[in-house]
C-alpha cells in the first residue's frame, strides 16, 4: 500500500501565519493547497517534508473579483472548479474557464486550486515513478541523480510544465503575487517560470503564491485553450495550446499570442506565430501559417506518454483547432 | 528544527455522527475511514488520485479520500457510501445500480455512487453527457460504463418523480 511518509501537519490561519511557519521551518516544510499533486508525489517518495503547512484554511485567498476598470483578481486557493464555473471568468477570460475545466477530473477540480495548478511540479516519465522504479534505474537529473534520462547530454532537467492554466495565464499576460518573509513581490507569469525542469519557477521555498491578476482584455479579444491527451476523460496534456487574439473594427488582428503548454519546462510563447497573426485578417491560410510556426518552434522530447514525433505533429493540429476557435466568429 | 509527528486526538463528523479518535497527521482520510472507523465501503484503488474508487463527499463535494489528510477533514462533514441507505432502504442510485447490473465486481461502485448522488442532488435531469462528465474520474474495469450511465439516468428519473409527488 502507498502510504504518505511521516510528517507533522499544521493548517495556516492566514497568509501571515503560513509565511511565519515557512520561515520558522525552512526547507523542512512544504506548503500544500489541494494536495492532488503533492500528496501523490509524496507517496512516490519525491518529497519528504517534516512539516506540511495546509493553506486550504486561508479563507482570504478564496475569492474571485472582476472589476471592469482593472480586470480579474483570483485568490490562489480558489478551486479549479470554482474558476471554471465563475461567470466573470467564463465571460471575460473564456480560455481560463476552459483550461480549468480540463484539468483532471471533477474530484480533482474540487480539491485542486488555481495556485496549485500554476505551481504544478514538472512532470517526466523518468520522474513520476515509484521510489523502487527510480532507484532501479539509478535516478535522474531532476532528483537524486546526475544524468537526464531524456536528453543525456543536457545540463538541465527536461521535465515538462504540464499545467493547463499556466499557458493561458501567460497568453492573457497575467501577473502573480508571491508573499514571503521579506514581503510581497509581483511578477508577470512569463517571468515566474523558467525553462529548467528541476527549478521550474522562481518561487522561493519560503514564499507562497497568493493571487493572480488578469488584466482587462481589449474589446474584441478572443481566446481559447486546446489540449491533446490520451484519454479525454482525464489526463495531463501531451501538448497544450493557448491563444489570445484581438481584432480592430475592420477585423485586422491587433494583438496575438500563442503559448504552448507541456512542451518545455516553462510555458512557451511562439513569437513567430504571434507576429504572423498580428496585422493579418485571420483566415484559413493565415491560421495554417501560424500553426506551421507552432509546429516548427515546438520541440517536445521523449518524456511523456506519447512519442515525441506524435506530439510534434499534433502540435500543428491542436494549434490549427485553437486558431479555428478564435477565428470562426470573425469570418 | 526536528519535528516528531505524534498522533492527534480529533473529532471527525462521518455520516452525521461525531467520532473522536486518534490518528497520525500523515494519515489519509481513506486510511482513517477504513482502518480506524472500519468503514470499509470506501475502497483503496490506485492511491494516487487516478481511479476514483476512494471518493467520498467532504463539505458537500466529492473528493478523493486517498489524497485528503484526515487532519484536514476535522470539523467538516464526511459522507461515505455507508451513509447512503437510510432506514434499511437503499438510496435510489443504489437501487438503480442493483436493478440494472451497474455493479459487477463492485470495487469501483462506492466511488461511482457518491459521484452520482452528488450529481443528482444538483441536477435530477442530467443529459448523458453530463452524467459521463460527472463520472469522468471513475474507472470501472467490468461494466464498460453503459449500465452505470443508464442507472444514474434511471435514478434521476425516479428521484424527480418522487420529488413531484
Amino acid at each position: 500500500m502507498l502510504r504518505l511518509p511521516a510528517f507533522d501537519f499544521q493548517p495556516a490561519r492566514s497568509v501571515d501565519h503560513a509565511v511565519a511557519l515557512l520561515a520558522a521551518h525552512g526547507n523542512n516544510a512544504l506548503p500544500v493547497a489541494g494536495g492532488t499533486d503533492l500528496y501523490a508525489n509524496m507517496k512516490l517518495g519525491l518529497f519528504a517534508p517534516q512539516l506540511v503547512i495546509g493553506l486550504r484554511s486561508i479563507a482570504e485567498l478564496r475569492t474571485i473579483r472582476f472589476d471592469p476598470q482593472h480586470g480579474l483578481r483570483i485568490g490562489a486557493l480558489c478551486s479549479l472548479d470554482a474558476v471554471a464555473r465563475d461567470p466573470a471568468v467564463a465571460l471575460h477570460y473564456p480560455a481560463l474557464a476552459r483550461a480549468a475545466a480540463m484539468v483532471g477530473t471533477p474530484e480533482i477540480r474540487n480539491m485542486g486550486t488555481i495556485g496549485g495548478n500554476l505551481c504544478l511540479e514538472t512532470r517526466c516519465n523518468y520522474y513520476n515513478q515509484s521510489a523502487e522504479w527510480r532507484k532501479a534505474l539509478g535516478y535522474c537529473l531532476k532528483r537524486d541523480g546526475d544524468l537526464c534520462r531524456v536528453a543525456v547530454h543536457s545540463a538541465t532537467c527536461k521535465a515538462v510544465n504540464a499545467s493547463d492554466t499556466a499557458p493561458v495565464m501567460q497568453a492573457y499576460d497575467a501577473r502573480i503575487t508571491l508573499v514571503g518573509p521579506l514581503g510581497e513581490r509581483n511578477l508577470a507569469v512569463r517571468d515566474f517560470y523558467q525553462n529548467d525542469g528541476a527549478r521550474a519557477n522562481v518561487k522561493r521555498a519560503d514564499e507562497i503564491l497568493t493571487e493572480i491578476v488578469l488584466p482587462l482584455q481589449a474589446s474584441g479579444m478572443r481566446s481559447t485553450y486546446r489540449k491533446l491527451r490520451l484519454r479525454n476523460a482525464f489526463d495531463f496534456p501531451l501538448v497544450g495550446v493557448a491563444v489570445t487574439l484581438a481584432t480592430d473594427a475592420q477585423g485586422a488582428c491587433t494583438q496575438a499570442r500563442v503559448v504552448l503548454g507541456a512542451v518545455t519546462s516553462a510555458p512557451f510563447e511562439v513569437e513567430a506565430a504571434g507576429s504572423l497573426l498580428r496585422g493579418s485578417h485571420l483566415g484559413e491560410e493565415i491560421a495554417a501559417g501560424a500553426a506551421e510556426e507552432v509546429f516548427k518552434a515546438g520541440k517536445p522530447l521523449e518524456n511523456a506518454n506519447a512519442s515525441l514525433l506524435y506530439r510534434k505533429r499534433m502540435l500543428r493540429v491542436i494549434a490549427q483547432r485553437a486558431l479555428e476557435d478564435v477565428s470562426h466568429p470573425l469570418r | 528544527m526536528s519535528i516528531s509527528p505524534s498522533k492527534m486526538l480529533a473529532t471527525l463528523r462521518v455520516n452525521g455522527r461525531d467520532v473522536t479518535l486518534a490518528f497520525s497527521p500523515n494519515a489519509t482520510l481513506l486510511e482513517v475511514l477504513r482502518e480506524e472507523l472500519r468503514l470499509t465501503g470506501t475502497k483503496h484503488g490506485c492511491e494516487l488520485g487516478q481511479c476514483g474508487a476512494c471518493t467520498v463527499i467532504l463539505d458537500g463535494t466529492p473528493v478523493l479520500s486517498c489524497l485528503t489528510l484526515a487532519a484536514d477533514a476535522i470539523d467538516r462533514p464526511v459522507e461515505t457510501v455507508e451513509g447512503l441507505a437510510s432506514d434499511g432502504s437503499l438510496h435510489p442510485v443504489q437501487r438503480a445500480f442493483l436493478e440494472l447490473g451497474a455493479a459487477q465486481c463492485g470495487y469501483c461502485t462506492p466511488g461511482f455512487l457518491n459521484a452520482a448522488v452528488h450529481l443528482l442532488e444538483n441536477n435530477t435531469e442530467p443529459s448523458e453527457e453530463e452524467i459521463r462528465e460527472a463520472l469522468a474520474g471513475h474507472l470501472c474495469r467490468c461494466t464498460g460504463y453503459t449500465k452505470i450511465v443508464e442507472a444514474v439516468s434511471l435514478a434521476g428519473r425516479r428521484m424527480r418523480a418522487s420529488a413531484d409527488e
